[in-house]
């Protein structure tokens, strides 16, 4: 409409425009001077639209509030120091409902009708295999903070990256030889009854064989399950460690009921935090878990060798010492998780600016200058840790913590090396075609 | 772990859910026997109970036994307000048409559910037990809370048959549930009895919640399965069989405890729903329902 209109003007309006367009290519020649340069580039910048699948409802909510927190507080951190080779950075969220179906549809929404840059901030697994496919058709980024080992197995494809959070795979292999050496060998595992639960199930039960131990029970759990205790008669009495990981609304009555079910007379118990993220370790009922081992990816509790970066980090994000909100000491975080989000943003930065992105035309560009990195250093970008990235399967390996709760509070008790979550690889996605 | 404690732990646990279902089955056979309409929106009661539950137990805060006291009153009455609220403005304007209901009660579940969304939010919350005592047997801990579950139920039940079968209000409800039309005929308000029908049947679902509620925890998405397993429970027992429908409970309850303790949960489902199909060939009225004339 606005064209047509143009071209009905009237000559001198046209002669008008000429002139205005030898200003602007003089002032544009003056804006080649040193110190000009980025000014007159951002000056007609559109922002870097991220596109943010978000769980703001469903099961996977409480780690979806705090995932929003820290893109948030990332993305103001981005653009007050500049935003992505000289443009902001604006964050487009949308909830999926924790629902693979909605996933896609939300990727799908990203590509076509906001027309963003990138896909990004995923956690749950079965959400992240349902929209991936999509998010490779469409040919858009697809930057996922989901720890499944879906990535790096070769299951999806050249779009999906993850290079935040760590996988599953590469944390309980980093568990195993703790477990067996300072717990016990006979290990009973509770894990959900879906992909991520299969990857603590199939690849701990893998990595315990290797130290002399043995998983000599598997209880599969249901996700939707609401009450547990019926499950746990099926732990063997000769049980030296029971392992637990478990996610959705129900966790806190799931560590309650365990509390309940063995009393004061308990075998040793190793869990993996997402049995408690977002849960206030003073809860009524769980009392029991002192003395009791965790796994986590960034300790929740502030630690006495917190670091500088782990000190801005909580502050940028409101998190207090208990790692709770600052408005409000109940507001239990996912901190062992959110930092994904952190993370990921900044490397987005960073594969953005190694291959001066511009817009849609060098998705392809990003992520093979995202392939090209490896070894991340500790810093206020990356305050859980050091990692390393693997271009080719897609998959970021860094440190692993155990922390023992000693009244009430978790405690480092071991850190892991990088090099003790590192496996062989499965896939060289850098192989398939874009 | 033996059989002998094993086959204990799973009965109890079967216990508490045959309470548990046999109060929210109560209230959806009470609907359906009275009104004919099928309430797909129960189970959002249900979950309006728990969330309620917390609210006023985080209000009152005082004791945990205080506040659950008083949330085993208000819950359910706030409930039944709102049910009753809903009948007189939806219901009654489509004349209860079998039909049209199901559609107005499956609106009525998604408004209730973005309500408690909106203004709840997505968490899921505790609600502390009004005592925390446990006992431990030689092989295994467990809630007294949870023993004093299925006695409130039971109590509950009972006060249902009383007032059904003892009162003046349950001889005017049996009245409008055998013939709507002689009982208008006879000066019954119709439209006034089925608004109290259909808050009383909320406001059991709702005291269901509360009493799970310090068991489980609240969350907006709570109401599905109480929903599915009534609705079995009610199908087996007979749609609008009071007797039937306890009876039911306490077998899907039973058996789903020891189902799932000894082999898996999933297989006590697919049992549930194998055992409505064959009611439904070979009884279709249900084990407890009369043949429809």
């Amino acid at each position: 409409m606005s064209n047509k209109k143009i071209v009905s003007v009237s000559d001198s309006r046209r002669k008008a425009l000429k002139t205005l367009a030898a200003g602007a290519g003089a002032f544009a020649g003056m804006s080649t001077l040193p110190g000009l340069v980025g000014y007159a580039q951002s000056a007609s910048s559109e922002p870097i639209r991220i596109g943010f699948q978000v769980h703001r409802t469903g099961i996977g909510a409480a780690y979806g509030r705090w995932y929003n927190r820290t893109t948030q507080a990332a993305a103001k951190m981005i653009n007050a120091a500049g935003g992505i080779n000289g443009r902001p950075v604006e964050i487009v969220a949308e909830d999926d409902g924790t629902d693979p179906k909605r996933g896609a549809e939300v990727v799908e929404k990203f590509a076509t009708q906001h027309k963003c840059d990138i896909a990004f901030g995923t956690l749950f697994s079965h959400v992240v295999i349902g929209s991936a496919p999509r998010a490779g058709e469409l040919k858009l980024p697809y930057f996922v903070v989901s720890e499944g080992h879906h990535v790096a197995s070769g299951m999806l494809n050249r779009y999906t990256l993850q290079p935040g959070i760590t996988d599953v795979k590469s944390q309980v292999q980093a568990m195993a030889p703790y477990v067996a050496s300072n717990l016990g060998k006979k290990v009973t595992m509770i894990y959900p009854d879906f992909a991520f639960g299969h990857d603590h199930r199939d690849y701990f039960s893998a990595a315990i064989e290797k130290q002399g131990g043995k998983v000599i029970q598997k209880i599969a759990i249901p996700p939707t399950e609401s009450s547990f205790t019926k499950y746990f008669p099926k732990i063997p009495r000769d049980t030296d460690v029971i392992y637990h990981v478990m996610v959705g609304p129900a966790v806190l009555t799931f560590v309650k009921e365990l509390g309940e079910f063995y009393g004061p007379n308990k075998p040793q118990i190793f869990g993996f935090i997402d049995s408690l993220e977002a849960v206030d370790m003073a809860s009524p009922g769980l009392e029991f878990l002192d003395g009791t081992y965790f796994w986590e990816a960034n300790p929740r509790y502030a630690q006495a060798n917190q670091t500088s970066h782990d000190k801005a980090f909580r502050a940028a994000v409101g998190v207090d010492d208990n790692g709770a909100s600052v408005s409000d000491s109940k507001d239990v975080s996912t901190y062992s998780h959110m930092f994904g989000c952190w993370e990921t943003l900044y490397t987005v930065k960073a594969g953005m600016e190694a291959a001066g992105y511009q817009g849609p035309k060098d998705r392809a560009k990003l992520i093979e200058a995202v392939e090209a990195m490896s070894h991340i250093p500790l810093s206020d970008e990356h305050p859980q840790g050091a990692k390393i990235f693997n271009g080719k399967t897609h998959q970021v390996f860094g440190h692993q913590y155990i922390t023992k709760v000693t009244n009430g509070k978790l405690v480092l008790a071991h850190t892991t090396s990088i090099e003790d979550t590192l496996y062989p690889d499965e896939v060289d996605y850098t192989k398939k075609s874009f | 772990m033996d059989f002998g404690p094993y086959l204990l732990l799973a009965s109890l646990e079967g216990a508490v859910q045959s309470a548990v279902l046999a109060l929210t089955a109560v209230g959806l056979s009470l609907v359906f026997g009275t009104m004919r309409v099928v309430n797909v929106a129960h189970g959002e009661f249900f979950m309006l109970g728990a969330v309620l539950a917390w609210w006023v137990t985080t209000f009152v805060g005082l004791h945990p036994a205080v506040g659950f006291i008083v949330a085993l009153v208000v819950a359910p009455l706030a409930a039944g307000v709102i049910a009753a609220a809903a009948d007189l403005t939806v219901l009654k304007r489509l004349k209860y048409d079998p039909e049209s209901t199901i559609v107005a009660t499956i609106g009525i579940l998604y408004i209730i559910q973005q309500v408690v969304l909106m203004t709840y939010g997505p968490d899921a919350r505790p609600v502390q037990a009004p005592f925390s005592h446990r006992f431990y047997t030689p092989w295994f801990g467990y809630s007294s809370y949870k023993l004093f579950v299925i006695g409130i139920a039971i109590l509950l039940l009972l006060g249902v048959w009383v007032l059904m079968a003892k009162t003046r209000i349950g001889l005017i409800l049996r009245a409008t549930q055998l013939d709507r039309e002689m009982a208008q005929a006879f000066g019954i308000p119709v439209e006034r009895v089925y608004a109290l029908v259909f808050g009383l049947g909320a406001a059991l679902a709702a005291m269901a919640a509360v009493l799970i509620v310090p068991i489980q925890q609240a969350h907006y998405l709570m109401g599905g399965d109480p929903l599915l397993l009534s609705f079995i429970v009610v199908i087996i027992g007979g749609l609008g069989s009071l007797m039937g429908t306890v009876v039911a409970a306490v077998l899907i309850g039973m058996s789903d405890g020891i189902i799932s303790v000894f082999f898996t949960p999933t297989l006590a489902k697919i049992l549930a729903t194998l055992l409505v199909a064959f009611v439904l060939i070979f009884r279709p009225n249900g084990l407890f329902g009369k043949r429809s004339s």
